[in-house]
């Protein structure tokens, strides 16, 4: 996995609430059987009409707006616990999604793969969308070590929550299997002690 | 210290505790299927990595696969190449797999509880966010993500951060033409999607205690819609009497063992829970969706809410309704009775009883898919494929079918579909489909009307339920 330090960058704004992860890739697109390519149809439906032609109201297609940081409403990635949604998400160059809410596989699934989910409250959430969609140009600033995003040339700082373990991880590009791994004589002895 | 039902599963399957992180978690059974599994066996592959316990593991083919002409080769490249992997992945691995065909194959949160392979006091994970629907045993089921199958491939656990505790106390008597998927969608409708995130939900009260496994099942299902990773349902003398006897359940005196200690697999009377919510029963009526998230549900006959939000707006914009109308007598030509919510014979039984008699609307496309072959089988042994037929319904094979809409059963764009399945997001069951989430008796009396019709104003059918 790809470590994860820190990021400056331009973000899109999605403040769309509730986006589930058959938006982030619908279900026709999941017949791979590798984590390659994911990237071309994040969004599809949104970014398309069903004849093909571009969703020119779509954000994504919006040539203002880019950069590797998501903005996005009240509980991001619901639904399916697909992680073709992560992989298409990374796979579009996102790497930090912001939203004052994650559904709870996403979220494992966007860390197992060097997406950094970063929760903020709703007033900041509101706050900074306002704030990148009337100026594209605005950046953030993700800071993992000391847990903080502040946006460039405000004076503001939000500090945000990250499972320890789990930053340890993004930090320095480990995964859990590592970790698991390392631990199969505890998990030998337990399955003696509870015979299955 | 008093514990409650999740606390007792959980904590005795806790290898270890990392300090400040996470705990390892042993996983008892690992359900896997074609869609979410390839990238994990590659990704071990690339690691020289073994399937660490294969013996605990076992497949289906039910996401991507046609539900007609299943003898003939799958005719789309890409879902014949995913079946074929997980065909290869499961021969190279020794993992047992219920393949197209097979006598036990189905959807995955089918044929785990019909084969016994399902039991209480278990975890059991799968690459799927449905797997909620195994804790109606008062197992601890929750879905995960490729990253986390690689993971218990690998080393039959998982690392995880124990959830919170939710309770949700359901206590009354159901009026009749009231079903299980009407309370967890009433259930829902007043939670919200997001209200069970970070938690693990207890079902509890005497309206899930007179509930069949199946019911059960339906309403564990649907526990990650509100945001909870799983559902449980304390295990009783129902659950043993389901239980025993299944192909892969613990037989004569290892069965009787087992009970003794599921028995004790009920919350303590003094245990705390981190939220608690209360319904009463007599309050629920049969329930349908109007929008595009299952929390967005109302009883069948009131009016849609008229909320100033620019989401709820999209999706009702998506969903063509309007704020404040009734969706009582909307023509419908599509109906989906199946899916991982709603396709056991229970929920075969519920429309049968209702279809009997009379026929199918000519407006109506409707699509009856069973969860699994023995399922398939019991229609038949019961004689209700005599009844769908002379009614002018057809019956599929087993699959996830329309309710993702994998295979090619797709409902086309703008049109409504009446559907037993779980999610109502947009484009859920194809492109511009859109969804409205209801009980198998609601799917099947709309089937037959041609129009969405409050079925508790029908006294015949008040009769049967």
């Amino acid at each position: 996995m790809e470590k994860f330090e820190r990021l400056i960058s331009t973000a899109v704004p999605l403040p769309t609430e509730n986006i589930d992860t058959d938006q982030i890739i619908p279900a026709r697109f999941l017949k791979a059987t590798d984590k390659k390519g994911f990237g071309d149809n994040v969004f599809k439906d949104w970014r398309y009409h069903k004849d093909g032609s571009i969703n020119t109201d779509f954000v994504l297609n919006n040539s203002r707006y880019s950069g590797s940081v998501l903005v996005a409403g009240n509980n991001f990635g619901c639904g399916s616990s697909r992680e073709h949604a992560a992989w298409a998400l990374a796979g579009y160059g996102f790497k930090v999604i912001i939203s004052s809410f994650f559904a709870d596989i996403f979220k494992g699934n966007a860390l197992n793969n060097g997406i950094l989910p970063i929760q903020v409250s709703e007033d900041y959430l509101q706050t900074l969308l306002k704030l990148i969609t009337e100026d594209p140009d605005t950046n953030v600033d993700i800071d993992l070590q000391n847990q903080v995003l502040q946006i460039v040339g405000k004076t503001v700082v939000e500090k945000f929550e990250i499972d320890s373990y789990k930053k340890v991880c993004l930090l320095n590009g480990y995964d859990d299997i590592d970790y698991l791994l390392s631990n199969k004589d505890k998990i030998i002895a337990y399955e003696q002690e509870h015979q299955f | 210290m008093a514990k409650t039902l999740f606390d007792k599963v959980w904590d005795k399957h806790v290898v270890d505790t990392i300090h400040d992180g996470p705990q390892i978690i042993y996983i008892d059974k690992h359900l896997i299927h074609e869609v979410t599994s390839p990238q994990a066996f590659n990704e071990l592959s690339e690691r020289n990595i073994p399937v660490f316990r294969p013996q605990q593991i076992v497949a289906t083919a039910d996401h991507n696969t046609p539900t007609v002409d299943q003898h003939l080769p799958v005719k789309d490249a890409l879902s014949r190449n995913q079946l074929k992997q997980l065909t290869e992945n499961c021969n190279t691995n020794n993992i047992e797999l219920y393949g197209l065909g097979h006598e036990y194959n189905g959807i995955v949160h089918v044929i785990g509880p019909e084969l016994g392979i399902t039991q209480p006091g278990m975890t059991i994970v799968c690459g799927d966010s449905h797997t909620s629907t195994h804790g109606a045993f008062g197992t601890i089921a929750f879905g995960i993500g490729t990253s986390q199958v690689a993971q218990v491939f690998a080393s039959q656990c998982l690392l995880m951060n124990k959830p919170k505790k939710l309770r949700v106390n359901v206590n009354g008597k159901l009026r009749k033409g009231v079903l299980p998927k009407d309370v967890i969608l009433y259930i829902i409708a007043k939670l919200g999607t997001n209200s069970g995130t970070g938690y693990f939900c207890e079902y509890a009260g005497n309206v899930f205690e007179e509930m069949s496994m199946e019911g059960r099942m339906t309403v564990c299902n649907m526990s990650i819609e509100m945001g909870a990773r799983g559902g449980m349902i304390a295990p009783d003398e129902t659950t043993f009497e389901y239980v025993k006897g299944k192909k892969f359940a613990p037989k004569d005196a290892e069965f009787d063992k087992k009970v003794a200690y599921w028995k004790t697999l009920k919350t303590d009377e003094d245990a705390v829970f981190d939220l608690e919510y209360s319904f009463e029963a007599e309050d629920i009526e049969p329930m349908i969706t109007y929008g595009t998230n299952p929390g967005m549900g109302i009883k069948i006959s009131e009016a849609i809410p008229s909320y100033n939000d620019a989401s709820f707006e999209k999706s009702l914009a998506y969903m063509n309704f309007q704020k404040g109308e009734k969706l009582l007598n909307k023509p419908i030509n599509y109906v989906f009775i199946g899916s991982c919510t709603n396709s056991r014979i229970e929920d075969f039984r519920v429309a049968a009883s209702y279809i009997q008699g009379k026929q199918k609307a000519p407006n109506v496309n409707a699509w009856l898919v069973p969860g699994s072959q023995q399922v398939a089988k019991k229609i038949k042994e019961e004689g209700l494929d005599e009844i769908f037929t002379a009614a002018g319904f057809k019956l599929r094979q087993p699959g996830c079918s329309a309710c993702l809409a994998m295979n090619d059963d797709k409902i086309p764009e703008g049109e409504y579909c009446v559907s037993t399945s779980n999610r109502n997001f947009e484009g859920r069951q194809g492109q511009g489909a859109r969804t409205i989430l209801a009980s198998p008796l609601i799917a099947a009396s709309t089937a037959v009307a041609g129009k969405i019709i409050n079925v508790l104003e029908e006294s015949s059918t008040l009769e049967l339920v």
